[in-house]
């Protein structure tokens, strides 16, 4: 990899990311930050980690020709489907790096926050294949309309511990997850996206970039060229879209689109377009574009998704943003809704509600007959089901 | 010299300094808050810039921030207020607040208006010291601001030392692994703590924070420290018995 667009020793992209982070925290996320580069690369985590995406997770996920998707849009559309991995999402290939790195360090504790629930049954998951206590925070209104996730948790012997401030969605549990973590210095912040203070963005990318390694792979078998015209990815954090991005970084003629949730209309008052409605700011750590107002206060976001109502993006994203490396492009929760009942119509494929936002960008793009596009389908929808019911009735 | 430096100046010890919420529980509570604590004998006074997103606070001051939010507190009015007490005021104030607030403000407007209000002293849990040193300092010594660092159980001497080195207000010294609001007694632990941060003599006055909240941890604190902040103890009975009963709370505190 070139070192364009990985960040440097303080953990900047460009003006974005660091690690701004209470004096409480510091001994953990330095002992992480000394720490985390030499372990991936170690052998014994490599063989480890490679072994269980293989027969656990069950890697490598597909890369699907969608003939049907592709007719209907007149371009070559495939689709990565992180939705077959074990969990149902892209999530788990994280999980399962940090819950190895956290055995390296001798933590005992893990701790997560969880939006749609994908990123804590995702935890949930590892921590009981590995034995290790586990508490997950979530908004109690994800824990309402994500019901069936919280139910697996539960299962896996997890402890869901509802998030009550705020508007009580992933940016408030995130936020008593670090409250808790400040109280419990012993524990291990499994964090499930490219958020945080460094050097969460870059270890989440780095555990991601199986996804877009894959690709390359699959692309060359399928196609004859590793690299596709377009990547397509929805954002929330940014943890799907990283993987699915990083090692197309720095090859500069693949166009990279990031799909941020706009809920209502980006200008409705009700939204999640980050990159759009966000300026520069500090959330959960690092310094990154942020929704907020005036006076810096942290606005709340809106999506169908519960995945996707977070206030803030990646660092790395913000950064692709700035320097114009991926086009932001955003799809409101109908479009992603439609999108949704299409694919599953036409492919047979229930996305996820995060998912069908990517989706849903494709009738908005000029799309060519030979263009190569690659979705990254990041999660499978059953734990939308609901929503989608009742928005089909 | 700054303000806080002054105090230290005239009393060493038993500092008694106390955390409320600009804004709790009613807009226009600030300037009688500060009156009030003035007039109780308090040494210095804290004031919270509310933030939607306090990290390092606990349940109480969380809450507070969001009432005086709802009030209508913004850096606008809590900047006016805070100017209007300037020359009646003796008790030097020290800003708390999160440094997105001060990112979306402007840094120099911010630190322009904290001059103009006459305060030279803040605290800010979320910048650290990395930062501090790479653009903080510079934009804050030309503003005359000093720049309050926390300590906690886990910070290693290396660090505390490039800290004393690195401030000219106090440190503060972080009383336990938490967040604010903490419950709970000084342990033995906790002790030992206090005492291996008071043989390193150093230069700066060490003020106790963080689970503070009645006589008796006060007095403990104030055995190991030059002084100690309570915070959610205050927003408590702030919030039961207004601004009344201030003066009774201060004088339950101090030591006797």
């Amino acid at each position: 990899m070139k070192l364009k667009f990985q960040p440097d020793n303080n953990g900047y992209y460009g003006q974005f990311g660091g690690a701004f982070i209470p004096e409480l925290l510091y001994p953990n996320v330095k002992e992480l930050e000394d720490n985390y580069i030499q372990i991936i690369a170690s052998d014994s985590f490599q063989k480890e980690y490679k072994d269980l995406l293989k027969h656990y997770v069950g890697r490598p996920s597909p890369l699907y020709l969608a003939k049907r998707l592709s007719e209907k849009y007149g371009a070559t559309i495939y689709l990565k489907r992180e939705d077959l991995n074990h969990t149902g999402a892209h999530k788990v290939n994280n999980t399962i790096g940090q819950i190895l790195i956290a055995k390296h360090l001798g933590k005992t504790k893990i701790l997560a926050e969880t939006g749609a629930g994908q990123h804590g049954v995702a935890t949930a998951t590892v921590c009981a294949l590995m034995g290790l206590e586990c508490i997950v925070f979530m908004g109690a209104t994800d824990i309402k309309r994500q019901a069936p996730n919280v139910a697996r948790m539960k299962m896996l012997g997890a402890k869901v511990v509802p998030a009550t401030s705020g508007s009580k969605t992933l940016k408030d549990a995130t936020n008593e997850a670090i409250r808790y973590w400040i109280q419990h210095p012993d524990t291990y912040y499994l964090i499930g996206s490219v958020v945080g203070p460094h050097p969460y963005p870059d270890m989440v990318a780095r555990l991601q970039a199986v996804i877009s390694e894959e690709m390359k792979v699959q692309l060359k078998e399928q196609t004859g060229n590793e690299n596709p015209d377009t990547i397509i990815a929805c954002v929330g954090g940014g943890s799907n879209a990283a993987g699915a991005f990083y090692h197309y970084l720095d090859d500069e003629e693949v166009e990279l689109i990031a799909v941020e949730a706009a809920g209502l209309g980006v200008n409705s008052g009700e939204s999640a377009a980050t990159s759009q409605l966000g300026e520069v700011g500090v959330i959960h750590g690092s310094k990154t574009i942020l929704m907020q107002d005036e006076y810096g206060q942290i606005v709340e976001p809106y999506s169908i998704s519960a995945g996707l109502d977070y206030p803030g993006v990646g660092p790395l994203h913000a950064y692709l943003h700035e320097t114009k490396r991926a086009t932001f492009m955003n799809a409101t929760d109908k479009e992603a809704l439609d999108a949704a009942y299409e694919l599953t119509k036409i492919e047979g494929i229930i996305p996820a509600l995060e998912t069908a936002h990517a989706l849903a960008v494709l009738s908005k793009m000029d799309l060519q007959k030979n263009q190569v596009v690659v979705i990254n389908l990041s999660g499978r929808g059953d734990k939308d089901l609901e929503t989608y019911i009742k928005h089909l009735e | 010299m700054n303000s806080i430096q002054q105090i230290f100046n005239q009393k060493e010890n038993d500092l008694l300094s106390i955390f409320f919420t600009a804004g709790f529980p009613k807009l226009n509570d600030t300037t009688k808050v500060i009156a009030e604590l003035s007039n109780s004998g308090v040494d210095f006074i804290e004031v919270g810039l509310p933030y939607s997103d306090p990290l390092a606070d606990g349940p109480t001051i969380q809450h507070s921030s969001d009432v005086a939010l709802k009030n209508g507190m913004n850096l606008d009015v809590v900047f006016q207020q805070l100017a209007a007490i300037k020359d009646s005021n003796s008790t030097p104030l020290v800003l708390m607040g999160y440094l997105n607030q001060m990112i979306k403000y402007g840094e120099d407007t911010f630190c322009q208006k904290v001059k103009d209000c006459g305060i030279d002293t803040v605290i800010i849990p979320d910048l650290p010291m990395v930062e501090y040193e790479s653009h903080y300092q510079q934009l804050f010594d030309t503003y005359g601001i000093s720049n309050v660092f926390l300590i906690t159980p886990h910070t290693s001497e290396e660090r505390i030392r490039k800290i004393d080195n690195l401030t000219n207000a106090f440190i503060y010294v972080v009383a336990s692994a938490s967040i604010t609001g903490a419950k709970g007694e000084v342990s033995e632990e906790q002790i030992n703590y206090f005492k291996r941060i008071q043989a390193m003599n150093l230069k700066s006055k060490l003020i106790v924070g963080f689970g503070i909240s009645d006589n008796q941890t006060f007095t403990t604190a104030c055995e190991y420290a030059n002084g100690a902040i309570i915070g959610s103890a205050f927003i408590k009975q702030l919030d039961r018995n207004g601004i009344k009963g201030i003066d009774r709370f201060v004088n339950s505190i101090k030591r006797v």
